[in-house]
């Protein structure tokens, strides 16, 4: 049985602080979105954008994403990220995972329930994380925060609402 | 229930009694703020809330240096004028958003304003729930006018004493961000009696700077100071409501700060939480950078000071000191006044309003094995340039009087000349 809201996937695991620069670095905005997220991890993981493939989750320590209001998330998505797991996110960097569409969650305690490369499944409804037997209860994502993932982000649901015309999904 | 600073503008932009921390609540947006960036990937909307509450400012990347920017520019022109938005800050009327909002009043006490960059909680300092809501989300806000916020808990600072010569707001910040770390999910309120001796930049530079330690709202009250700079920019007092907290307030902390006992801090590269030490304790490096701009510290004051420091003295050989005024408004006030003079004879070079260097896009990009010591707002690995060049953070008086001596110093005993002269 799949619920649309629980996402499993392979994991890699991230520190704490990881900041929006070290996965969007500045001469970055200077390309589009493919060649941009070519990028991700630059310095901080070189080639890990060889190795990451559609589905997987990126799982990261406290303050994720502290930084800028760099889109990241375009990104990841364009890499094929399936989800972001995080013990603690940055709340501009929150808002923009789930306003371009990739769900996010917080699981405080993360990183004691995974380790690179282990499978994770996390329920965003009715907010819960699991690892092999073990399993955390977490607080789920607001259904204001489900819908506009259900739409895939924040521009998708603005054509369905009629503010944008059908090519404004795109970005 | 008491509410906090923030809780407070957030309930009466909700239509709500009372707001608290922890619940989501959908908000009136006051003023929403679009910048150059975002017309890179950008689709005209088909109808928007208001013009009168949207602004665009062209500032991160201004005059264009690459095609892609280049072709923003027509578009953003393009959609001001079919939609009717009169406040467009176009090249030459350009400007850091940050600042151009404040030149222009566009942030006023009680209200809430949204704009797409992170440092949009530089606003706080006029008593505004300001924060960066990123490029998606503010066309969302262009559009429907509104957007929702989760209140965070709000962690309180009192200030007390006076803030001694020498020592400004990024002092001030520094030394919170070394002594309390990051505030990840939190509204910072600043008060307290020391405030009055806290001029309304350096507000600014403290609030700008709460995005580096993760917070998410940082209020300060509509004082005296505030409401006078508010009327030289074009807000009258019955123009806005101001929001003070409520006695009794539930706060996750109060932290007091004596100002009167603050000395010059510097942060160590790579972050600024648990990373910022007083002066005196940092290590002697040999500078190849110094650069002082950005939304936090390239307001006039920072360029006042600067000018104070570097007149009659030159840049250390071997350092490249890069000025950036943090918008045309700055630039002529500063060219009036003289400063820029000062600072081009001490061998700085004075650069074109934008974000420029601060982001590591253009004009004064890093490169490896660099050292740089910047007024500006992030020190992150990479952010100015090479991820192996080193960031140190201070006030621009500290990064002035650094450009000087080649490695990071005390601004006091320059600016001590200046005094006993
Ligand atoms: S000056 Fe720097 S921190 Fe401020 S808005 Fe520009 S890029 Fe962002």
């Amino acid at each position: 049985m799949t619920d649309r809201w629980t996402i499993t996937g392979r994991t890699w695991v991230v520190g704490d602080s990881v900041d929006t620069d070290a996965m969007y670095p500045g001469y970055a905005m200077k390309l589009d979105v493919p060649e941009a997220a070519r990028h991700v991890f630059y310095a901080l993981r070189p080639r890990w954008v060889d190795e990451v493939a559609p589905g997987d989750i990126v799982v990261a320590g406290r303050n994720f994403g502290i930084g800028s209001s760099r889109p990241v998330a375009a990104l990841m998505r364009h890499l094929g990220v399936a989800a972001l797991v995080a013990e603690e996110f940055n709340s501009l960097f929150l808002r923009n995972a789930i306003n371009n569409g990739l769900p996010a969650l917080t699981v405080p305690g993360v990183r004691d329930l995974v380790s690179e490369g282990e499978e994770l499944t996390v329920d965003l409804e009715h907010g819960w994380a699991r690892a092999g037997d073990r399993r955390v209860d977490v607080a789920p994502q607001p259904p204001m925060v489900l819908d506009i993932l259900a739409a895939g982000g924040l521009l998708p649901r603005l054509v369905a609402d009629g503010y944008l015309p059908a090519e404004g999904a795109a970005s | 229930m008491p509410m906090t600073m923030i809780e407070k503008i957030l309930a009466r932009s909700a239509g709500l009694e009372e707001v608290h921390a922890g619940d989501t609540v959908v908000a009136e947006v006051d003023m929403n703020v679009l910048i150059d960036l975002q017309f890179a990937g950008w689709v005209t909307p088909l109808r928007i809330a208001d013009p009168e509450r949207t602004a665009i400012v062209l500032d991160h990347a201004v005059p264009a240096p690459t095609v892609r920017d280049a072709d923003g520019g027509p578009r953003a022109r393009r959609f001001a004028r079919d939609f009717g938005i009169d406040r467009f800050f176009d090249v030459g009327r350009h400007g850091i958003c940050h600042q151009v909002i404040a030149e222009n009043a566009l942030a006023r006490p009680g209200q809430v304003l949204t704009c797409t960059d992170s440092h949009t909680c530089a606003a706080g300092a006029y008593n505004t729930a300001a924060r960066g809501i990123g490029p998606a989300e503010v066309v969302g806000v262009l559009c429907t006018g509104r957007t929702w916020f989760t209140v965070a808990p709000t962690i309180r600072y009192e200030l007390v004493g006076e803030l001694p010569v020498g020592v400004g707001g990024k002092d001030v910040f520094l030394h919170i961000a070394g002594t309390w770390g990051d505030a990840t999910n939190h509204n910072l309120e600043f008060g307290g009696e020391g405030l009055a001796s806290v001029p309304m930049n350096e507000r600014r530079t403290i609030a700008t700077q709460a995005a580096e330690i993760s917070a998410d709202f940082a209020t300060f009250p509509a004082d005296d100071v505030c409401r006078r700079f508010l009327a030289e920019h074009g807000a009258g007092p019955g123009e806005y409501e101001p929001a003070d907290p409520d006695p009794g307030a539930t706060y996750a902390a109060v932290r007091t700060v004596d100002l009167s006992a603050l000395e010059p801090h510097v942060a160590r590269p790579g972050s600024v939480s648990g990373n910022a030490v007083p002066i005196s304790q940092v290590e002697t490096r040999r500078l190849d950078q110094c650069f002082i701009g950005s939304c936090a510290n390239g307001q006039l004051d920072d360029l006042r000071i600067a000018a104070e420091i570097l007149a009659g003295r030159t840049v250390a050989e071997g350092v490249r000191l890069i000025v950036t005024p943090a918008s045309q408004q700055v630039y002529r006030d500063a060219l009036r006044l003289g400063y820029l003079g000062t600072l081009a004879d001490a061998g700085a070079v004075v650069t074109n309003s934008t974000c420029g260097a601060c982001f590591g896009y253009h004009m004064g990009v890093l490169g490896a094995g660099e050292v740089c010591l910047t007024a500006s707002t992030r020190n992150f690995r990479g952010r100015m340039g090479s991820p192996d060049a080193e960031i140190y953070m201070a006030s621009s008086a500290t990064v002035a009087a650094s450009a000087v001596a080649g490695r990071p110093v005390d601004p006091r005993t320059l600016l001590d000349r200046e005094h006993s002269a």
